[in-house]
């Protein structure tokens, strides 16, 4: 619609930029961008990229405030301000994970898996031969969590049992825990780690690292997590399956074990696999708590342990003598950790649509 | 099956009820319930324990470099500082840790909610569920993925920008040289950071602009808004306090963050604002924890306890802050109606 109205624009009709006008402009703008840095030096995809942007913020903001008006100019910019901090958060995710993954399989083989790396001094010929491998990080980490994730489920579930189940609304003791427990969701990971060291060195004296104790650190970070989302679950529980329970007479224990629990059973334990997937990645409670190592160790209960986390960061800034070998271990053991994270999403994804109670 | 009349003889609203009032009928109690009911109780008291202990044994182990003098002994020029007690150590690093943060939260809030309004209000009514997906994504990868990725990927891309602020806008304090060549900057541990508290702040503020009232915002289009009006008249008034609490929670989330600025940022423990340099950047409370805890002494342990400590209390403060925001004017707290988008 051109713009062919006399003094007053027409009401509802003029002053209309096209529909697709958007998209064309940005196309348009990204040849543009494209062309001139072609023509002038290298072509650089996040210069490109930011270029694209600004200038399509510029042109559809000018474009629109002289054909429409000022007030669709600045929702016409603000939409694609918006679009573009939404790309802005994708561009890392994609760029992290590409990395990972590409550094990570150029490392990561049968023998990296399965072997304990480390490095270990040659006597005869007098070098330090480094291995790579991970298997003490894969075992270290597998068990840390685990024993985490047996200390926090228990307390987590029994807890959210007693704020949904027991404790009413108005009750003082449960305000305060729920509010504690938001407050603990808070803490920040290296404190968790930091409280596991002091309990254990004022226990077991100095030499206080131990898988256990990274366990303990782990709990304090996971027992928020694991209440949250059981709590949540046992809030879908709808009232009349309890109330049917208990006017059968079946007593209030067996009512929340065998109808509720049992109903919110696949919740729970998506929630607890996702809170094992969420602090399985933690380091720095885990690098204070266990502190790190080359050697294998299966016991949690004393000495130093490695995990995944802990050795991609050890590797990383306390590398061996060859620098380049150091860094790929990192960058293996890091994609050998984002693989578990995934592992772990996936299987409380599957539990969810697996175990879900069927609508009938 | 009557002897468990006094647990069903409660109101209506059975599921939240407390241990069974005594009524005119009493009941035989049975050791099942006591057990799960004792059980239960003692795993909700646990929490309290545990937040209890967490702060007793950080003072415990952290109260000897508290009181120490430290002008003798393992924490006599600790760092290469000459440092005359534990507040003179701790400062700068407090406030490192509060302008790291700071730095996130600038750079990051502004995108986060960005990208929680294309969410809920931009992006088709179909995709937008996977969109936040994508972003909760973002939540799952481990921070040590993201420091190591920041080290190869941010630092040199962030170079030129460096090189730019510091030339154009050198007259800033904050842009003063010397430029880092490397790029282990606190404006890479900003980026980075910031990149980290992106879910948890677009994920809350997402919730509350999708629980403004729709007649609010049919209001206000039907007055002929555009959007981006809607938004700033219908939304934004509504979700003001949630934003404030969200961005608070990121606060508290960047405040303990580690491992990002231990790998990228090279520090000093000095009292600085520069975001360019190498070595002329503040340190943080929790990445001189984890670069110097291997390497003490006992007692230097009990220093950088007595460091996490003072973190503990920091955080705890903005994160009881947060809850109060959202408890006391968060959306729900007056019993506003929930207009949830489908």
């Amino acid at each position: 619609m051109t713009v062919t109205a006399p003094s007053a624009p027409l009401a509802l009709t003029s002053g209309q930029l096209p529909r697709f006008i958007e998209p064309m402009v940005l196309v348009g703008v990204a040849i543009v961008v494209a062309g001139l840095q072609l023509l002038f030096g290298g072509f650089n995809i996040a210069a490109w990229l930011i270029l694209t942007a600004v200038l399509y913020l510029i042109a559809i903001g000018v474009g629109s405030s002289i054909v429409e008006n000022r007030r669709k100019a600045v929702d016409r910019v603000v939409r694609g301000l918006v679009t573009a901090a939404f790309l802005l958060a994708v561009a890392p995710l994609i760029s992290t994970l590409w990395t990972v993954v590409s550094k990570g399989l150029a490392v990561v083989n049968l023998q990296f898996i399965t072997q304990v790396g480390g490095t270990a001094f040659d006597p005869d010929t007098l070098e330090v031969v480094a291995t790579a491998g991970a298997w003490q990080a894969i075992t270290g980490t597998l068990i840390i969590t685990g024993i985490a994730a047996l200390i926090s489920v228990p307390i987590g579930i029994l807890a959210a049992v007693y704020l949904v189940e027991y404790a009413q609304p108005s009750n003082p003791l449960r305000r305060a825990i729920t509010f504690l427990v938001d407050v603990m969701t808070g803490i920040p990971s290296i404190v968790a780690g930091l409280f596991a060291f002091s309990l254990f060195s004022l226990i077991v004296g100095p030499k206080a690292f131990s898988g256990f104790s990274a366990s303990i650190a782990l709990s304090v970070l996971m027992i928020p997590i694991v209440i949250r989302s059981t709590e949540e679950m046992l809030r879908l529980v709808p009232a009349d399956l309890r109330e049917a329970s208990l006017a059968l007479g079946v007593p209030r224990s067996a009512t929340i074990i065998k109808v509720v629990l049992r109903t919110a059973a696949s919740g729970i334990i998506t929630g607890v696999v996702l809170a094992v997937a969420r602090v399985v990645g933690e380091t720095a409670p885990i690098f204070i708590a266990a502190s790190f190592t080359d050697n294998f160790n299966a016991n949690p209960f004393e000495g130093p342990m490695q995990t995944l986390p802990v050795m991609a960061y050890t590797a990383y800034s306390f590398p061996g003598q060859d620098i380049d070998a150091s860094q790929a271990q990192a960058w293996g053991a890091a994609f050998l950790l984002v693989v578990l994270v995934v592992i772990f999403n996936l299987i409380a994804r599957i539990v969810a649509a697996v175990f879900a109670p069927k609508a009938r | 099956m009557t002897d468990t009349v006094s647990d069903t003889e409660t109101a209506p609203s059975a599921p939240t009820d407390p241990t069974p009032a005594r009524t005119s009928i009493v009941g035989k109690r049975r050791v099942g319930d006591s057990v799960f009911l004792g059980l239960s109780t003692t795993a909700a008291v646990s929490i309290m324990i545990i937040l209890a202990g967490v702060a007793i044994f950080l003072i415990l182990r952290g109260l000897p470099a508290i009181t120490a003098n430290w002008s003798e002994g393992d924490l006599a020029g600790y760092q290469n500082g000459q440092w005359s007690n534990f507040w003179e150590y701790v400062g700068p690093l407090l406030f490192g840790s509060v302008w790291a943060a700071f730095i996130a939260m600038i750079i990051g809030t502004p995108v986060a909610i960005g990208i929680a309004l294309f969410i809920s209000h931009y992006a088709p009514r179909r995709v937008a569920g996977a969109l936040g997906y994508v972003v909760d994504l973002l939540a799952a990868v481990p921070s040590i993925v993201f420091g190591l990725w920041g080290i190869i990927v941010m630092r040199p891309l962030l170079l030129p920008v460096g090189e730019f602020l510091n030339e154009y806008l050198g007259w800033i304090p904050l842009f003063q040289g010397p430029v880092s060549s490397t790029g282990s900057t606190m404006l890479t541990g900003g980026v980075v950071l910031a990149v980290m508290i992106l879910p948890i702040v677009t994920s809350i503020t997402r919730e509350i602009f999708l629980q403004t009232p729709r007649l609010h915002e049919e209001a206000a289009l039907a007055l002929g808004a555009t959007r981006w009006e809607m938004i700033r008249l219908a939304v934004f008034p509504y979700a003001r306090s949630g934003m404030v609490s969200a961005t608070l929670l990121g606060l508290g989330r960047a405040l303990g963050e580690t491992m990002a600025i231990a790998l990228i940022v090279s520090p000093s423990l000095i009292y600085s604002v520069l975001l360019l340099t190498d070595g002329y950047n503040s340190q943080t409370i929790a990445a001189n924890i984890a670069l110097n805890f291997p390497i003490a002494t006992d007692l230097q342990r009990s220093a950088l306890i007595g460091t996490g400590l003072m973190l503990f209390v920091i955080s705890l403060a903005v994160n009881m802050f947060a809850r109060y925001i959202i408890g006391a004017t968060g959306p729900g707290a007056k019993g506003r109606k929930k207009g949830k988008r489908s």
